[in-house]
């Protein structure tokens, strides 16, 4: 890692996970943020990474098939066969 | 409890409740029989859940079986379940073990050939993005053809379904501990810490497991959304 006063592109790039994270020491940090206002190239690729997390974001979670989900509630029930069943 | 964590600097925690409280009144209710709180804790882990199955048994139905014996066994468990772990992490610790049984019995035992931090492919960049070498004279490691912008992508539900799919075969592509790790992050909204303990891992593997998904699937979507010259 450089420590000259102005961080490369190709040093930048590899931190913009552990930037994004909040998990930089406050000197690496720094030398980010000092340089996004000088480098479109990175500006671009952070801002490329964020929309990426952002579409991630609206990918659909995962689901236990219906059948599935009904028979381990069914089984609840069964351990307590006094309650009524939840409404809805 | 799935709570996405607000990311960056500038970001302030947000107040969590004491996860210890929440916890016994949730094992209350599931003990004295109060379904809606079972169904409510079943619809929020179980994709999580789901996705770390899959891993071990390299099947989507039976990671739904390891998953559903996982519940059952929850159920016969909870009575003596006495909240040394979080409940979270004994119901994942339960699941480890079923989905490794079912991969075990169904002879799926996947060959886990990534290691967490082991070397892997590093910066996956489409072509026309490069860096100036170490050597330049002027601009070491510098952009030498940087990004290209991105056409603007639809906001909130609105994926295309092109796009969509872009997304989920650039998913799909990556090594399994990377995929588990970014849709755990990024899609289920796992905190950091959830995600370390339901892996075993340190925050220092989950974030270069997580900066190496990241990347790919950028790497991925970037001929798709790339539009006009530098």
């Amino acid at each position: 890692m450089t420590t000259g006063p102005d961080l490369p592109c190709d040093e930048l790039v590899e931190l913009v996970t552990d930037y994004l994270e909040g998990a930089l020491d406050a000197a690496t940090q720094d030398r980010v943020e000092a340089h996004l206002p000088e480098c479109v190239g990175c500006r671009r690729y952070l801002d490329q990474i964020r929309t990426t997390v952002a579409l991630l974001a609206q990918t659909p979670r995962w689901e236990l098939s219906p059948a599935a989900r009904k028979s381990v509630l069914a089984a609840f029930r069964a351990r307590s066969p006094g309650r009524p069943p939840a409404a809805g | 409890m799935t709570v996405v964590e607000p990311s960056g600097p500038g970001g302030e925690p947000a107040q969590r409740p004491d996860p210890g409280a929440e916890d016994s009144e949730l094992v209350r209710r599931l003990r004295s029989g109060e379904e809606h709180a079972f169904a409510e804790l079943v619809d929020r882990w179980s994709s999580s859940m789901l996705r770390v199955a899959v891993v071990q048994t390299s099947s989507r139905a039976l990671a739904e079986e390891a998953v559903q014996d996982t519940w059952l066994a929850v159920l016969q468990g909870i009575d003596g379940f006495e909240g040394r772990s979080s409940l979270r992490t004994w119901v994942f610790r339960i699941l480890h073990y079923t989905s490794r049984a079912k991969a075990v019995r169904e002879r799926r035992v996947p060959a886990l050939t990534e290691v967490a931090g082991g070397r892997g492919p590093d910066g996956a960049w489409p072509d026309g993005e490069s860096f100036l070498s170490a050597e330049h004279p002027r601009w070491p490691g510098h952009w030498s053809q940087p990004p290209r912008a991105w056409a603007p992508v639809p906001d909130a539900a609105v994926l295309g379904t092109e796009l969509r799919s872009q997304l989920g075969a650039a998913i799909a592509s990556l090594p399994d501990r990377q995929r588990l790790v970014l849709t755990l992050r990024d899609a289920d909204g796992c905190s950091p810490d959830e995600v370390c303990d339901l892996l075993d891992i340190t925050p220092g593997n989950q974030r270069v497991l997580l900066h190496r998904a990241r990347t790919a699937v950028r790497a991925a979507l970037t001929p798709y959304l790339a539009q006009g010259p530098s």
